[in-house]
């Protein structure tokens, strides 16, 4: 057995590069164990890409990535990993109920585990409903709901709160501490800077790299700045581009 | 690689397909709708009678093909591969799962198709029905195998349906239908000893006929599940957990 001081996932110079572009070039990253990690950044920054590295389903070009002490995509940890795509990953053509006990079924969970993350999630009253005929944040929460079972060490949330209402959303949040607190470690991703300040940790990222690795309030503190938002735009102007330009390189713009 | 999960992958597969009636009636007729018109075509003719066998190993192959390749193709494009891949689902749970679930589709279908030409259509059969439906399922099972493993090929649904006429077309052009194998050109003769449907209409007509013994039937139904088993292995090769 693996230390549990270790951290949840050690990510030590990662190159990945998607197509003929090159998104990560040398990103070092630690997740520590039972905290809620918020990895945020404008879209495009390979928030995505990271992501999948950590769940082994990018190809990489070199690194070294591992989680909960095993080599990120090695078989044993295909049972420990919740991940969450930032699109629904579920199928349309089945019940919410089906969805689930498929996904069960292939994690080989017990059966009881299905009405346990349906009630986490808020879906028992769907649960027979065709997933095709679900609204977009419901879908997701299906999604969620099937990274939920087996009760994973690690769960890795793409934008998991994307198209929820308010309410939703910090039922969610809620959800993810109360997880954290029985020591499952979460890295969740946003691109909304109103969420940081939800997270125990956090981590900023531009453009393939790493501007930030700290708690909300540390993060304030060392910026002097108001909410994350701000802090954000004081780390960029801290480390402009060699152009000079503050705009991220991709699509992604970071107000 | 486990019974559990190739056995739920299979089923969640079936349990698609129930949501979706209209597949499933088109799945079950069309076949037998184009093999009556044919009937209905040759009717005062003995032609029926000659390609009748050929075309019950044509239609579940090409449904077979499309419904298959197209399926899992979504799978592939809507991100629950990725999910699947990243949980311990093995390759081969996936692909057998498949090949499980349409396979059971196949047999249904080419027993509707096979009742449809005997007992409507008077096709004639002098061999074992039985035999007929053994070599009909193959065929099917073999179009659910390449449509599996032509999806793996294909980034979009547009692509995958033209492997359609790429994969397909050439077998049914040389596969004897049109004109005997032994009287094509000697080259084309060669290439069609090598494609699976050739061997699935030459079986079909041998038992229609009933002039060639079990022993060649089953050497024709071995070569077929040959072809099944390397797209199944292929189809596994070409699927990789770790995308670019």
């Amino acid at each position: 057995m693996v230390n549990s001081s270790s951290p949840a996932v050690n990510v030590t110079d990662l190159h990945v590069r998607r197509g003929k572009h090159p998104v990560l070039h040398g990103l070092s990253v630690s997740v520590p164990r039972g905290v809620v990690v918020g990895l945020l950044g404008p879209s495009g920054c390979g928030k995505t890409t990271l992501m999948r590295t950590i769940v082994g389903v990018q190809v990489v070009q070199s690194g070294t990535v591992t989680v909960l002490g095993h080599e990120a995509g090695s078989a044993s940890l295909r049972h420990r990993v919740g991940y969450v795509t930032q699109d629904a990953s579920v199928y349309d053509d089945l019940t919410v109920r089906q969805n689930l006990q498929y996904f069960r079924a292939v994690l080989g969970a017990p059966r009881r585990d299905v009405d346990r993350v349906l009630a986490l999630t808020d879906l028992t009253s769907q649960a027979g409903q065709l997933v095709g005929s679900l609204s977009g944040g419901q879908r997701s929460r299906v999604s969620l709901a099937g990274a939920l079972l087996g009760s994973p060490d690690l769960l890795v949330l793409d934008e998991p709160t994307v198209g929820l209402d308010p309410l939703l959303r910090v039922e969610l949040w809620t959800l993810f501490h109360q997880l954290a607190a029985v020591g499952t470690s979460l890295l969740v991703s946003s691109h909304v800077m109103d969420e940081a300040s939800r997270c125990d940790r956090l981590l900023l990222m531009r453009d393939g790299e790493i501007l930030a690795d700290d708690t909300p309030a540390g993060l304030l503190a060392a910026t002097g700045a108001e909410d994350t938002e701000g802090a954000f735009l004081a780390l960029i102007r801290r480390h402009p581009h060699p152009d000079g330009s503050l705009r991220d390189s991709s699509d992604g713009n970071p107000s | 690689m486990t019974p559990q999960r190739t056995l739920a992958t299979a089923g969640r597969v079936l349990s698609q397909v129930r949501h979706d009636p209209r597949t499933i009636v088109l799945l079950l007729v069309v076949p037998s709708l184009l093999i009556g018109l044919l009937a209905w075509i040759f009717s005062d003719t003995p032609v029926f009678a000659t390609i009748g066998p050929g075309m019950i190993a044509l239609f579940p192959f090409i449904v077979m093909f499309l419904v298959t390749s197209i399926t899992t193709l979504r799978e592939r494009r809507t991100g629950t591969l990725e999910r699947l891949l990243s949980m311990p689902l093995g390759k081969g749970d996936l692909i057998l799962g498949y090949t499980l679930a349409f396979g059971l589709l196949a047999v249904a279908q080419s027993a509707v198709a096979v009742g449809f030409a005997v007992w409507v259509c008077g096709l004639q059969i002098s061999g074992s029905i039985w035999l007929l439906l053994a070599v009909a399922v193959a065929d099917a099972v073999l179009g659910t195998t390449l449509g599996l493993l032509a999806s793996a090929f294909a980034r979009t649904e547009f692509q995958v349906v033209q492997f359609m006429p790429a994969l397909v077309f050439p077998q049914i052009l040389l596969g004897g239908i049109f004109l005997p194998r032994d009287q094509l050109p000697d080259a084309l003769r060669a290439i069609s000893d090598w494609l699976p449907l050739s061997h699935a209409i030459d079986a079909l007509q041998a038992v229609a006929t009933d002039t060639q013994d079990a022993a060649y039937i089953g050497g024709e139904l071995l070569i077929i599940g040959a072809w099944i088993v390397g797209a199944v292995v292929l189809g596994s090769v070409t699927l990789r957990r770790r995308t670019p």
